[in-house]
């Protein structure tokens, strides 16, 4: 049925078989519009944030998606700066990857203002003394980068690449995609970075507080270095799980190796810096401000010092001593433990950092305010998750994703079905082809 | 965002802040333009192109 449009040399399932396995995940994106609508429709009292919690489920997911969409940035850099030419088989999977975090992150922001109509307000009367705005101008700024790296993987398929201005202009943005690359580095290290510094700059709040270089706290640049270090780790987790999904290598062991390789020593290095920053801030940087290290892990229900362990320990050195080891990256299953590990690690670092933060009592007269997210809250956090898979197995069936594929999966031709299914679609190709001159 | 908004002025905060935000935009905008222009001129120009 859409055999025309399915790029050359790859097999994919009948169309029926493939709308009916989506269905269940478009259940849930109609879920997520509902709320989404509830929420703009009948303000924030649809979710349960408070006084206590003025950032809340969202902007977790929120910061909790852009450090695993950096892997389009970093690997980007890697690919087109750096020149790790091998990338070029993994860079169109990680771009995607990145487009969805970062539009679901702005959906989210879209949301969370509520007052979408307004949204333009941040650009035309901004506050320049506002990490924040740095943020949405960095994010905005980013997310048209990524738009301009995803749309020549779109003008790349079957059909769109037979028109001549957009096979050239196609070519042409590929010519040309070092200087967004670039321009897509400068603008994550900077939104990336004010995302954390938003944390450090809390003096009133001894639990996010950290000193730091002129105006910039440490977590500045803990939140640069840890988006770049686990974003590829989101990235080959992701793609691990589209080949499971579609039974099919997709990518090759050794671009998976190197890509684990250089996240690995990201990781280590990174956590490194964490340890430093943890035990600073726990014997001098907090001690300072009143508050003694334990406060911060007891007397509540939830917030012990297995959540300091988690993050480090389980999130941080475990997966960064198996991914810089030749043997652990190598080894499927090493491998997929490390991404999910350090996937879990950063989330539960962005966790800490905004609804941590916010849970810890400072004043002597205060309780430890627990939060729940509203159905609503869940189910517009669920509703970019519908989308990314959505996105993503639209991507797979029509656009060149994977560079790869064709030859680690040849097409046997011998089989009667699939020499039917090939040449179908070359007749629909023939038929949809432009009229010559 | 502009220098005619009301609360504009000019002080560092301003100048960095809005300085970069136009920088990022204006490499987007002439990057583009550029694509976009080439590609009419060798589609006009009937050129091959190459594989990427």
């Amino acid at each position: 049925m859409d055999d025309a449009l399915i790029p050359k040399g790859v097999k994919r399932c009948p169309l029926p078989e493939f709308l009916m396995k989506l269905g269940p995940v478009v259940v849930v994106l109609i879920w997520g519009i509902v709320a989404m609508f509830m929420c703009w429709f009948k303000g924030l009292n649809q979710t349960n944030m408070n006084d206590s919690y003025g950032f809340a489920l969202w902007i977790w997911a929120d910061l909790t998606v852009i450090a695993l969409g950096g892997g389009a940035f970093f690997t980007g850099l890697l690919r087109y700066i750096i020149g790790k030419d091998k990338l070029k088989n993994i860079i169109n999977f990680a771009v995607l990857v990145g487009f969805i975090c970062y539009s679901s992150a702005l959906l989210i922001l879209a949301i969370d203002i509520g007052q979408p109509l307004r949204g333009w307000f941040i650009f035309w009367h901004a506050n320049v003394h506002s990490m924040l705005t740095e943020v949405a101008f960095c994010l905005t700024c980013y997310f048209g980068v990524l738009t301009i790296e995803y749309l020549p993987l779109v003008l790349e398929n079957r059909q769109v690449d037979q028109v001549s201005f957009f096979h050239h202009l196609s070519h042409n943005m590929h010519e040309v995609m070092p200087i967004f690359a670039a321009t897509g580095a400068f603008l994550s290290f900077f939104h990336q970075g004010s995302l954390g510094g938003v944390a450090g700059v809390l003096f009133g709040r001894p639990f996010a507080f950290r000193e730091g270089i002129l105006i910039w706290p440490w977590t500045f640049f803990l939140f640069t270095w840890s988006a770049a270090a686990y974003g590829p780790c989101f990235t080959i987790m992701l793609a691990k799980i589209t080949e499971k999904i579609t039974k099919k290598k997709l990518i090759k062991d050794d671009v998976y190796a190197l890509l684990a390789k250089i996240s690995g020593w990201m990781m280590a290095t990174y956590i490194m810096a964490k340890i430093i920053d943890t035990w600073y801030w726990a014997v001098v940087t907090a001690p300072s401000k009143g508050q003694g290290f334990m406060e911060f892990y007891s007397d509540n229900a939830f917030y012990g010092i297995w959540i300091l362990i988690l993050e480090i320990v389980v999130g941080g050195v475990i997966p960064a001593a198996i991914l810089i080891t030749r043997k652990g990256r190598s080894t499927p299953a090493l491998l997929m433990i490390a991404v999910v590990l350090a996937v879990i690690g950063v989330s539960v670092n962005r966790w800490v950092m905004v609804l941590q933060v916010m849970a810890v009592p400072v004043l002597t007269f205060e309780g430890w305010p627990m939060y729940y997210p509203s159905w609503q809250e869940v189910a517009t956090t669920l509703l970019p998750v519908a989308y990314g898979i959505l996105l993503v197995a639209f991507s797979y069936r029509y656009l060149p994703v994977f560079p790869q594929e064709a030859e680690l999966n040849p097409i046997d031709l011998e089989s009667d079905e699939t020499a039917e299914s090939v040449t179908a679609s070359e007749t629909a190709d023939a038929k949809l082809s432009p009229a010559k001159a | 965002m502009f220098p005619f908004n009301f609360e504009w002025i000019w002080d560092m905060s301003h100048m960095v802040f809005m300085g970069g935000l136009w920088f990022a935009l204006t490499i987007l905008g002439l990057g583009m333009t550029y694509c976009v222009i080439k590609a009419a001129i060798d589609a006009a120009k009937g050129k091959g192109g190459g594989h990427h």
